[in-house]
């Protein structure tokens, strides 16, 4: 009925696709922050 | 007069069953205001796929294939994903991402609020579905209906008819399921801390380059996902760019209305009985839940950690705002901000929090199509 191999395939991706979310979404953090230091002195 | 009735004899129990089913979708539609928009045509459209022989949907009579309109809709607008890639533009027409661009570190919670979509998939697995099917009910926990058709249409799912309807039931049940697993992880103590909005100015530049910049970030990692991000960010630049208002508008209004009406009805073609009623439907009703249950958990979480190690407190529970529900998973945050310290006005913090949770689930689906596709 549980399919432990299935699991063990498929864990390590879907850790690394939830640390992949964290990845991009820090590179568009500095990118935002970036953003507002850079435009917020010339609009 | 036999022949007028003929068909009665052909309506079968599992149909009749279908039949209560579109009624209660129906009835939380317009009594419970749940989601009306895409309940109410979605009940309706499991009503008239599940009438014996019904003309709506192919049937073959003597050798004779006669297609039905429903499965011309599917077929022109979900079969290739248009109707849910349309309907995002229309939703990103709608958003505004001032409270996010103001304080960007906010973003993290909505990644983190992300992890139900991951751990569902590894429950999924480990309860027997393949892996295209558990991607795709995973998705669920994107709380995001054109996220959650896009990803379980990609991967060819029979459950897609289940998997839409849970995830627009349980996007209109936020209220009723996230509270309880904020109290359960939070303390008094922690609901009552005060966060102070500053309301830091974003400049006009930056609100039209964020959504071409994301785009591109997000295309070339996850290249699977352009299309998603891409007329998200598409409706937003309408929004922003301050040229388009009238385009804006007819986003907004006109052309999301226009393809939700499409979309719940076509959705439907996939809740014929044979399909439809099945253990597995059971069971993805229940991953469902579990996928939202454990977003929470996870943005609270993070937001807990984050506390450890930082002198000035966040109130965790704006972690929770990181489920895609915009914006009821920010009012909910808000509310019980309210109650516990009725000076505690956590919704600008909590909506910037929600908005990040929209990027973020377009995000994770398309790590999930780049990964498992």
């Amino acid at each position: 009925m549980f399919h432990i191999d299935a699991l063990m395939g498929v864990l390590p991706k879907a850790l690394l696709g939830w640390m992949g979310v964290f990845i991009v979404i820090m590179v568009i953090i500095i990118v935002i922050y970036l953003f507002n230091w850079i435009f917020s002195k010339k609009d | 007069m036999g022949e007028l009735f003929e068909n009665v004899l052909q309506i079968q129990w599992q149909q009749v069953v279908m039949w209560i089913i579109g009624g209660m979708l129906i009835y939380l539609a317009i009594k419970k205001n749940m989601e009306p928009a895409l309940l109410l045509p979605i009940g309706f459209g499991a009503i008239i796929v599940n009438l014996p022989l019904s003309g709506v949907v192919t049937q073959v009579h003597d050798g004779v294939t006669e297609v039905g309109i429903i499965d011309v809709l599917f077929n022109a607008g979900i079969a290739n994903e248009l109707f849910p890639l349309v309907l995002f533009v229309g939703i990103g027409a709608m958003i505004d991402f001032t409270p996010l661009l103001s304080n960007p570190k906010l973003m993290i919670f909505g990644a983190a609020a992300q992890f139900g979509i991951f751990f569902t998939l590894s429950v999924a697995s480990f309860l027997g579905f393949d892996i295209a099917d558990a991607a795709s009910i995973a998705i669920i926990g994107a709380a995001d209906g054109p996220t959650s058709i896009f990803v379980a249409n990609f991967f060819k799912s029979q459950y897609i008819g289940a998997i839409i309807v849970v995830a627009y039931s349980y996007m209109a049940l936020v209220p009723i399921v996230q509270p309880p697993v904020i109290k359960l992880l939070t303390t008094k103590k922690e609901r009552r801390i005060r966060m102070e909005y500053s309301g830091r100015k974003v400049s006009k530049t930056t609100k039209i380059l964020f959504p071409i910049v994301l785009t591109m970030i997000t295309g070339i990692i996850a290249p699977k996902s352009v299309a998603l991000i891409a007329f998200l960010m598409f409706g937003n630049l309408l929004r922003e760019c301050g040229v388009l208002d009238s385009l804006s508008e007819t986003a907004q209004k006109v052309l999301a209305n226009l393809v939700t009406i499409f979309l719940g009805l076509t959705v439907a073609s996939k809740m014929q009985a044979e399909q439809f009623l099945s253990v597995e439907t059971l069971m993805i009703l229940c991953l469902g839940l579990f996928a939202f249950v454990f977003d929470t958990v996870g943005g609270i979480l993070i937001a807990k950690l984050f506390n450890l190690f930082s002198k000035k407190k966040i109130n965790p529970m704006i972690g929770a705002a990181g489920i895609s529900a915009f914006p009821m998973s920010a009012r909910v945050v808000n509310k019980i901000g309210l109650e516990e310290d009725n000076q505690n006005y956590l919704l600008m913090h909590a909506a910037g929090v929600n908005v990040s949770g929209q990027i973020a689930s377009v995000i994770a689906g398309g790590l999930i199509l780049k990964l498992f596709g």
